[in-house]
């Protein structure tokens, strides 16, 4: 049986293909329109009751919140393909630090920036410049951090790749493709060098190949 | 003590970590942190974590920041230790506490957070209560408590048939909200309110509770 994963044309669902590509587990995908509000539909609700997208189906079993995706398949095959975890309790205790620091301190300002900048026009709302000023700002002060981690690491959690580095290649694209933003990443150093590393895996490069994002506003 | 929790009582993410602490019966200290004078956005804080953030936190030479993977780390490490935390046993168990916590980050948290600071952290700065922001707030706040109350209408805690992080992080800011006059969303929800009840009442959580006042 092959995993289902809803949505692949947005960013969040990309995590967990780009996590399943690194694991070498076959998936499939099942398109969700966000726009036409499918993810409202009743029959969404039933698989994820909060309406929002990835939803993933292993025969019977269902899963949700990509982040508890990722750290699910990176665990069931901890001995195929490339380990996202660590090899011990005290490595994988960074890598969940800096995976909360992507949820809690990097997802906020890119997510609203996302919304503005992308997807404004399309759900019938205008930009509101302040709010994208002001994330682009909060960004701003979590990259200065970033480039000061990854001056002493080479990988947000460690001298590994793992889930705390993967889980920000979706939204990060959108930054430097759609949003025209890749200054942000360019003018630190130890962020740009991190950026090319991980977005030019073969797995992401993959993943963008096949399920390209949706049109802009 | 090779455990140390940076931080202070009243801060809703060192109260995570000192939830978990105390449910695993672990020896820990607290550090102080001089949050009024701004120690947490200097050197030798920021080495600790550079987001200038509470809590940080020290398992000897371990060095974590973030309540949520602090939480888990202990979980982790300390498996065998007191209750677990994160249903161990297996992974398809593990990954709905897994799921319930990355629901209590993505759903739960936001709306709370903001109710918090309009209704009680706003006064202490003496800023004024934006109304409007509560309300808005609120709403967002009762649709995802519809899906608490089904989820515990199926089942005893959130994680499954057993007490989990998926529960304890959602304590924090339930403590501070249940003193509010808006509690009332929680009690006329049956199954949330007899959660609450029950999660609240466990020593670790009355313990934890006392020491955070405003």
């Amino acid at each position: 049986m092959v995993v289902k994963v809803y949505g692949p044309a947005y960013a969040s669902p990309k995590r967990v293909l780009v996590c399943l590509i690194e694991k070498e587990v076959e998936f499939e995908t099942v398109p969700v329109d966000l726009l036409k509000g499918e993810h409202k539909d009743p029959e969404y609700l039933k698989l994820q009751p909060f309406g929002t997208i990835p939803v993933t189906q292993d025969g019977e079993y269902t899963l949700y919140e990509s982040r508890a995706i990722l750290r699910y398949y990176a665990e069931k095959y901890k001995s195929q393909g490339t380990d996202l975890l660590g090899k011990t309790v005290e490595e994988r205790g960074l890598v969940e630090n800096w995976l909360e620091v992507e949820a809690q301190s990097y997802h906020p300002p890119i997510y609203t920036l996302t919304i503005q900048i992308l997807f404004s026009s399309k759900l019938g709302f205008p930009r509101d410049e302040n709010l994208i000023k002001e994330s682009e700002e909060k960004l701003a002060k979590v990259l200065d951090i970033y480039e000061e981690r990854l001056s002493k690491s080479k990988y947000l959690g460690g001298d590994f790749f793992s889930l705390a580095d993967l889980s920000h290649l979706p939204f990060t694209q959108y930054l430097v493709d759609q949003m025209g933003k890749e200054y942000m990443i360019r003018s630190r150093k130890h962020v740009s060098a991190w950026w090319d590393d991980i977005s030019s895996r073969p797995s992401w490069q993959k993943v963008l190949q096949l399920y390209p994002a949706p049109s802009k506003n | 003590m090779a455990i140390k929790v940076h931080g202070y009582a009243m801060s809703t993410c060192t109260a995570r970590v000192l939830l978990c602490l105390s449910e695993k019966g672990l020896e820990y200290e607290v550090v102080p942190v001089d949050v009024a004078n701004g120690a947490h956005k200097q050197q030798p804080y920021l080495s600790l974590n550079p987001f200038g953030q509470i809590p940080a936190f020290e398992d000897g030479d371990v060095k974590i920041f973030e309540s949520r993977a602090i939480s888990k780390y202990l979980a982790r490490k300390y498996k065998d230790t007191g209750i677990d935390l994160l249903g161990s046993s297996s992974l398809t168990v593990s990954t709905i506490v897994d799921t319930w916590m990355e629901v209590e980050s993505h759903q739960f948290n936001s709306p709370m957070q903001a109710i918090i600071r309009q209704m009680i952290v706003n006064p202490i700065f003496g800023i004024a209560t934006d109304e409007k922001i509560i309300e808005t707030e609120l709403e967002k706040l009762g649709k995802v408590l519809d899906v608490y109350e089904e989820r515990l209408s199926k089942c005893k805690y959130l994680g499954g048939d057993f007490y989990s992080l998926a529960d304890l992080h959602h304590i924090p800011y339930l403590v501070y909200f249940m003193r509010t006059p808006k509690s009332s969303v929680i009690t006329s929800r049956p199954h949330v309110s007899a959660w609450w009840n029950d999660i609240s009442s466990r020593p670790a959580t009355v313990k934890v509770a006392e020491t955070m006042k405003v």
